[in-house]
């Protein structure tokens, strides 16, 4: 227990007749980039607003960094930093304005809180634009402000809420790349909460699948792969035109294939060996079919999450 | 405390910058000053008509012709102060997705909402009294008669039951700003409420006394009766309530009228002399008590809900 920042065991959270949470059991290792995916109405912001300590529970257990959210939220939020999906600031005071404030709030002394904020600006790249107006920002200025603005209290545990949202490619990359520094250079924790899943996967350490409230996945993306496609170490993709049936009848009975799927025009194959030549071969000996192309299929963890969601 | 200080410091830096402080000091200046005016105008004639010695207040209650007492202008000031200042204090923060970065900072949740009140009662004392101690400067420069203690006690128990009134308005369109998302629709229901108790109360109460005690042909018992509906009715009003209360401090003599119902033939053989100022303060007590109790109630409920609500960035 003591190596996880965040555990949660049988948390449930209802609002009425709905449960949003469902006996959740999560245990986030410390200095780990852990990725909570699933669809809007998941669970997944009433998950971070509970670890937060701004709504309470139904039942069950929390705990972030040793301290129950409810009865010692200031001792979480002190070391936790939370940039929400859709962060504001004070349009009309400058980014070191801001900064300064949330310092304050976090009773970061005087003398050493403009050389705080000028260490996090520049780790976010905004340190020439430290006077410049906030509402002159664009949408990314202002998500690398808050990723400064979440730095400024020095957290262990950072929860970000769809970081990279609405930015373009470049932003996007730029943010992932800060906080991948960050993770290694100071050991923060960091929660992403976000469905943008290529970003995700390549980030996150640990991935969370949320559906209706409950985890229905979790792992890397390996593991995540294994459990779903049975822990193929090779996923052959096979589009073919003609009697497709025909062509999986053949490729099943070849020595090394663990399964194949048909999809439309497609076969989907596990093997654990690159048995590409092989399975040509079997399929251009049929007649009426013809091979159109073969290659072999990385999963991805959108694949991982459509499949988990096609079983849902 | 310290988050409730750096927020209220937060604060009353953005009122005092703030386009609609100026807005408002602008328009209450050019009110009191134009009320000063037209009271130096008629200052004589009002004091040479009056028993009582109380001279320096009719600057705050002398009206023109035209123009009303700078008490009038008052009471009309107060409660739009005291709205500006509440009506978007929380849902703009909501509004500005402020409020979820805001919570996730080591402080209370009613640091934010206390902080944010005792901002806008600050800057309400700072416009309420900063005229009335410019109307006073004038007003002894112009007459040349120095305020008695009683007139400087009077004035000041007057600042704090403006301030009291003003405060009651902030924490009803606070209260507002916690419930409604969108701040037009917060001010427009302050506004819609300070029109109704403002303007509708005194219409509606004597509609209901006419109703129940037709004045026409009436006994006296009747009369009386239909005083005392009217005057009940009225009293729901904290606009009644704080002209009442301001009116029996600032006019001792004519307060009479206000305590209880009386016939021509009462006042014929009444012998009417001022109150003093103990005695205006224990006629007064309920009405300030009952703002006090109405802003108190107000910004209670306001507190509650925050605590409870749940913020979300979405």
């Amino acid at each position: 227990m003591e190596n996880y920042i965040i555990t949660t065991k049988n948390l449930i959270k209802k609002y009425g007749i709905k449960t949003a949470v469902d006996s959740l059991d999560l245990n986030i290792e410390k200095g780990t980039i852990y990725g909570l995916l699933g669809p809007n109405g998941a669970g997944k912001s009433t998950i971070i607003l509970m670890v937060l300590g701004l709504t309470e529970p139904t039942d069950g257990f929390i705990s972030v960094a040793g301290f129950n959210p409810i009865k010692e939220p200031l001792k979480i939020k002190r070391i936790t930093g939370y940039l929400p999906e859709k962060v504001g600031f004070y349009e009309d005071m400058n980014a070191f304005q801001n900064l300064e404030y949330t310092g304050q709030l976090n009773g970061i002394p005087k003398k050493e809180l403009a050389s705080k904020i000028e260490e996090c600006l520049k780790i976010v790249g905004l340190e020439d634009d430290r006077k410049k107006i906030v509402k002159y920002f664009s949408k990314g200025m202002k998500q690398r402000l808050g990723i400064a603005d979440v730095l400024i209290k020095d957290p262990e545990l950072v929860i970000f809420d769809e970081p990279t949202e609405g930015l373009d490619v470049e932003v996007a990359n730029q943010i992932l790349e800060t906080i991948r520094k960050l993770n290694k250079t100071k050991q923060i924790t960091f929660m992403i909460s976000s469905h943008q899943l290529n970003l995700v996967q390549r980030i996150c350490d640990r991935v969370g699948i949320m559906s209706n409230g409950k985890l229905i996945g979790e792992g890397n993306v390996k593991e995540l792969s294994d459990s779903i496609f049975g822990g193929n170490k090779f996923q052959i993709e096979v589009d073919i035109i003609g009697d497709i049936q025909n062509a999986a009848e053949k490729i099943k009975v070849l020595k090394g294939i663990k399964s194949v799927s048909i999809t439309e025009n497609s076969l989907l194959i596990g093997t654990d060996e690159d048995i590409r030549q092989e399975i040509s071969k079997a399929i251009t000996s049929l007649d009426n079919v013809i091979l159109t192309k073969m290659n072999i299929k990385d999963f991805s963890l959108e694949d991982i999450y459509l499949n988990y969601f096609k079983e849902v | 405390m310290r988050s409730i200080l750096t927020i209220y410091r937060k604060e009353l830096s953005d009122y005092f910058s703030s386009k609609k402080f100026l807005i408002l000091l602008g328009l209450v200046y050019i009110t009191g000053l134009t009320s000063i005016y037209v009271a130096i105008q008629n200052i004589r004639v009002a004091a040479q008509s009056s028993m009582d010695s109380l001279v320096f207040l009719k600057l705050f209650t002398t009206s023109g012709d035209v123009l009303p007492s700078f008490l009038y202008f008052l009471s009309f000031f107060i409660p739009i102060i005291g709205i500006v200042f509440g009506f978007d204090s929380i849902n703009s923060e909501k509004n500005s997705k402020n409020l979820s970065r805001l919570l996730s900072q080591p402080i209370y949740r009613d640091s934010i909402i206390n902080g944010k009140f005792l901002a806008g009662i600050t800057t309400m004392t700072i416009i309420v009294s900063s005229i009335i101690l410019i109307i006073a400067g004038i007003g002894l420069r112009v007459i040349g008669v120095p305020p008695s203690a009683e007139e400087i006690l009077r004035i000041i128990i007057f600042i704090v039951i403006c301030i009291c009134y003003g405060t009651f308005w902030m924490s009803m369109s606070m209260l507002f700003s916690v419930i409604l998302d969108k701040t037009a629709t917060s001010i427009l229901t302050s506004v819609a409420i300070w029109i109704f108790f403002f303007f509708f109360v005194q219409i509606i109460a004597s509609a209901i006394a006419n109703a129940v005690a037709p004045l026409e042909n009436a006994t006296i018992a009747t009369q009386i009766s239909n005083y005392n509906i009217d005057l009940g009715i009225k009293r729901l009003s904290p606009s009644f309530l704080f002209m009442e209360s301001i009116t029996i401090l600032l006019i001792p003599s004519g307060s009479h009228l206000f305590l209880r119902a009386v016939t021509t033939s009462d006042i014929s053989n009444m012998i009417l002399s001022p109150l003093s100022l103990g005695q205006s303060l224990i006629q007064v007590w309920p009405q300030i008590i009952a703002i006090i109790a109405l802003a108190i109630i107000c910004f209670a409920i306001s507190y509650i809900v925050f605590i409870k609500q749940e913020i979300r960035s979405t």
